[in-house]
């Protein structure tokens, strides 16, 4: 089978009942996304596919030979962090790091949500959401931390969802549209 | 997991084609299915991949409804312009329901058809007449907090675990198929699933190889107020313990028109049309709201541990009818 992971082609000959993220741990190398439960309830194993976030653990590799994904590898490099990785490393957002990098592919995808407009359980008017904390902890609610490093990881996440925000509003009014 | 044969679907046609033997599946988002088979409670010999299938969009219909796809994610669906204009009792359920990540793979036609969260049902070692059928109930007798108080029998007493499909029952939606023959069918949502009486291993009226390709939800009158009320044990990513989907439209003062679905309660996504005849052309009070949860649970049979959920419903119902007619 052919994959396309962090922009690379890969190839692997795998079983059917290969799940995505036993693809790319036990096949690729791939060992940044992480297996805690393997049955999509603690997200350790979140990557995203064409931009979204799944649970890796809950999906067969053979579904996804025609889709864009991307690991904790493919965000950035100990040389050149992508920002919520420097902003976790900033806020100290783990204890044990097992999370981590689903917490933080999960956190890309859930700024993208944000980002399009998606409402959350505690939005009080769906159709223009915010990010506060009470969002964050909402939206983040599929990615557990056994060493309850909430606080810090939502600080991480508000910190870069802020920098979204302002950056959006700065093109918003480089081209001349009113937020 | 059970090793299968996998063979992906180009066309609807194909995919009702290939379904060819009694242990095939579909698969779709596949994060129910997915799970099961990693514990053996599934152990399908075949998977039809219908992933691909052109069934991934909403379109607006002739009546004035929507026509969504089977293989329309819940999170694009929660976060449609149309739905959250229109059918908000939709998109808050299913924005309470799983996680960010699980929203994004779920699909339309398989949040239908997921399966019970029942203990029992998941464990091998345990009798479950729904896993294995002739087996037993262990649920009745033992740990039962999370399951149903209405519709259940002395066969089996699991709840269906959607927040969507409440909602869907509260719109009056109808399930689209394709069946195995090329024909196709209009399911009311109200006539789709079955109770388990006998045979709690058949939950709905598809029959083997019938795929769900699209859900109709008819148009809501202007002027109606929704609301989806999910009571559970934490604030976030759980099942619900009960939950209440509301479309109510008052009239000079009075209801004129109540839809009420309930989750948690029944082996189904639960409606009773006579709790809605009590409310229409009355006043909304405490006591009215009282006695619409009086006929919702005459029936109602705790097991034991479940007790609570009688008395949670009354006040889940109560809650959500004083929010949608402001009688405070």
């Amino acid at each position: 089978m052919q994959f396309t992971i962090n922009g690379q082609r890969r190839e692997a000959d795998v079983d059917v009942r290969t799940t995505l993220l036993d693809l790319l741990r036990e096949h690729l190398a791939l060992t940044g996304s992480k297996k805690g439960c393997d049955h999509g309830q603690c997200g350790a194993c979140t990557v995203l596919v064409n931009g979204r976030r799944i649970n890796s653990c809950l999906t067969l590799a053979v579904m996804h030979q025609d889709d864009e994904i991307t690991t904790i590898e493919g965000l950035g490099s100990p040389e050149r962090l992508h920002s919520l990785q420097a902003a976790f490393v900033a806020h100290d957002g783990y204890q044990c790091g097992y999370c981590t990098p689903g917490q933080i592919c999960s956190a890309v995808g859930m700024l993208g949500e944000v980002a399009a407009g998606w409402g959350s359980h505690v939005s009080a008017d769906l159709s223009s959401p915010g990010l506060n904390t009470d969002e964050i902890a909402e939206r983040m609610s599929g990615n557990l931390c056994r060493c309850a490093a909430y606080p810090n990881i939502r600080a991480a996440i508000a910190e870069v969802g802020a920098d979204h925000a302002s950056a959006a509003a700065t093109s918003a009014r480089r081209e001349g549209v009113s937020a | 997991m059970r090793s299968f044969h996998y063979e992906r679907a180009a066309t609807p046609e194909a995919a009702v084609r290939n379904f060819d033997t009694a242990d095939a599946r579909f698969i779709a988002g596949g994060t129910n299915l997915l799970d099961l088979m990693k514990l053996q409670v599934e152990t399908p010999g075949k998977l039809v991949d219908i992933s691909r299938l052109d069934f991934a969009g909403v379109e607006d219909a002739e009546d004035g409804g929507l026509l969504i796809g089977a293989l329309v994610p819940n999170s694009d669906l929660a976060a449609d312009p149309r739905v959250v204009a229109r059918y908000e009792v939709l998109a808050r359920a299913l924005l309470a329901g799983a996680s960010g990540q699980l929203r994004n793979k779920a699909t339309t036609g398989g949040n239908l058809l997921q399966r019970t969260r029942c203990y029992y049902f998941y464990d091998l070692h345990s009798p479950c007449n729904k896993r294995e059928p002739g087996s037993g109930c262990s649920a009745i007798g033992g740990e039962n907090r999370i399951l149903a108080v209405l519709g259940t029998s002395e066969n089996c007493i699991a709840t269906h675990p959607s927040d969507m499909a409440v909602a869907m029952r509260a719109l009056d939606a109808t399930v689209v198929t394709l069946k195995r023959d090329g024909d196709r069918r209009r399911i009311a949502l109200a006539d789709f699933y079955r109770l388990p009486g006998d045979t709690p291993q058949i939950e709905t009226v598809l029959e083997s190889g019938e795929l769900i390709t699209h859900v109709a939800l008819p148009p809501v009158r202007e002027g109606s107020r929704q609301a989806y009320r999910k009571v559970r044990d934490r604030a976030s990513y759980a099942f619900a313990l009960v939950s209440v989907a509301g479309v109510v439209r008052m009239e000079d003062g009075s209801i004129a028109e109540a839809r009420l679905a309930f989750g948690g309660l029944g082996p189904m996504p639960w409606r009773d049309v006579a709790v809605e005849q009590a409310l229409v052309g009355q006043p909304p009070s405490p006591a009215l709201f009282e006695r619409a949860a009086d006929i919702l649970l005459a029936d109602a049979q705790g097991q034991g541990t479940n007790d609570f959920k009688i008395p949670l419903a009354r006040r889940t119902l109560a809650a959500t009818l004083r929010d949608l007619t402001e009688a405070r």
